[in-house]
């Protein structure tokens, strides 16, 4: 196994209140993708408020802005539940509840195994790629940076 | 995104060119020759890993002729091979792994004179993305998509609903490699004609892909067939389901 995991932060702004109808199709995958994330080959942590069953109820970076922190014991994981799975429809309709924000809204890092990250050390994560772009200490699915301690991915044959 | 992902392998890491495009060129070059071209058509429209037997029957040939020209198409990185120990055999040598092929993940272009239009639309599709215009993208695919259904249903000349020979065939037309699943209630496409656009903007390129696949359909007059999003790896995001399978 390896003795890192990666953690994703992932921010989202609401054009409204999560109450109102425009949400409703949003509010109504809220369950379903969670539970599809938590049955994932992989999966490690999500954050959740203490008495909820996701995270929406927390505002860390705002009060409009829903936070997304999750922990798989791989970058493959964590890419094969995002956009290989029924995920992706759900990002498919994004735009019908979410703007792209003017800031990143996205970052991972590795973690060490048996670790849980937290909220603080998600924001600092976020603060690095925003001000130094992508590196081994913060970057995106775009960059290839390997677990520490494991030879770079080679080349596809 | 400076350079045409020609080798991406489909899950968001840039795959810089390797060789160029006299190197695309010298590899296609090789399929002149007819019966490799026959043996690569063979491979590469199977949905398992071909070994020397196989492949020499289905083209006709000697074996030993068949293994030269298949081990022609890996040195041009056309196909890949593995070894493996065949299953159902028993005996002396069984244990002999044996060459088994399937169609390379490279993507080989040749555009002449030359032309880059995987470059640009990794452009547009990061500026899309940073717009958030995935609405207009997917209005602007699924009429793409009813101009080549309704091109296609011209063609037929035919009124009254394609058959579904003619939705298989307009999905060959767009690269889509349909494996006619009638029997699974559901056609699902073995080939992503945007694959490297889809390996690095998944949403949009998915969403697009979806909604010219609705397009086509709608356009085509095939009736009792929904294309919805399933994916998984290895094959297209989309799959076209009979609506009373849902």
């Amino acid at each position: 196994m390896t003795a890192h995991h990666l953690a994703q932060l992932n921010l989202v702004e609401l054009r409204a209140p999560l109450e109102s109808p425009e949400y409703a199709g949003f509010v109504a995958l809220l369950d379903p993708i969670n539970t599809l994330a938590d049955r994932s080959p992989g999966f490690v942590w999500r954050l959740r408020a203490e008495d909820g069953a996701d995270a929406t109820s927390l505002r860390p970076f705002g009060p409009d802005v829903l936070v997304n922190l999750t922990v798989w014991e791989t970058r493959e994981a964590l890419w094969d539940f995002t956009y290989r799975s029924g995920h992706l429809d759900a990002l498919r309709r994004r735009r019908e509840w979410f703007s792209p924000m003017a800031r990143p809204s996205q970052v991972m890092w590795w973690t060490p195994a048996g670790t849980l990250p937290t909220v603080a050390e998600a924001a600092r994560r976020l603060a690095l790629l925003t001000e130094h772009g992508p590196g081994p200490d913060a970057f995106t699915f775009k960059d290839d940076v390997p677990a520490p301690g494991t030879p770079a991915a080679g080349l596809p044959g | 995104m400076s350079t045409a992902q020609t080798g991406g392998d489909g899950d968001g890491r840039a795959v810089p060119a390797a060789g160029g495009p006299g190197a695309d060129l010298d590899a296609l070059a090789s399929l002149a020759d007819p019966l490799r071209r026959a043996l690569y058509d063979y491979v590469a429209a199977q949905d398992h890993e071909v070994s020397r037997n196989e492949a020499a029957e289905a083209v006709g040939a000697q074996r030993q002729l068949a293994a030269f020209h298949l081990d022609r198409l890996v040195a041009a990185g056309l196909l890949a091979e593995e070894r493996r120990k065949l299953s159902g055999r028993q005996g002396p040598g069984s244990g002999r792994p044996a060459k088994v092929y399937r169609r390379a993940e490279r993507q080989r272009t040749v555009q002449l004179p030359p032309r880059d239009y995987e470059a640009a639309a990794h452009l547009l599709a990061e500026a899309v993305e940073r717009a958030g215009a995935d609405a207009a993208l997917h209005a602007a695919a699924r009429e793409a998509g009813e101009r080549r259904g309704a091109a296609a249903a011209r063609e037929r000349g035919g009124a009254g609903p394609a058959s579904a020979a003619e939705l298989l065939a307009a999905l060959a037309a767009m690269g889509y490699e349909p494996a006619d699943g009638s029997a699974a209630g559901a056609v699902r496409l073995r080939n992503c004609p945007f694959h490297t656009l889809a390996g690095a903007y998944p949403p949009l390129a998915c969403g697009m892909n979806l909604a010219l696949l609705e397009g086509l359909v709608a356009g085509l007059g095939a009736e009792g067939v929904r294309p919805r999003l399933d994916p998984a790896p290895g094959r297209c995001c989309v799959v076209l389901s009979k609506n009373n399978e849902d």
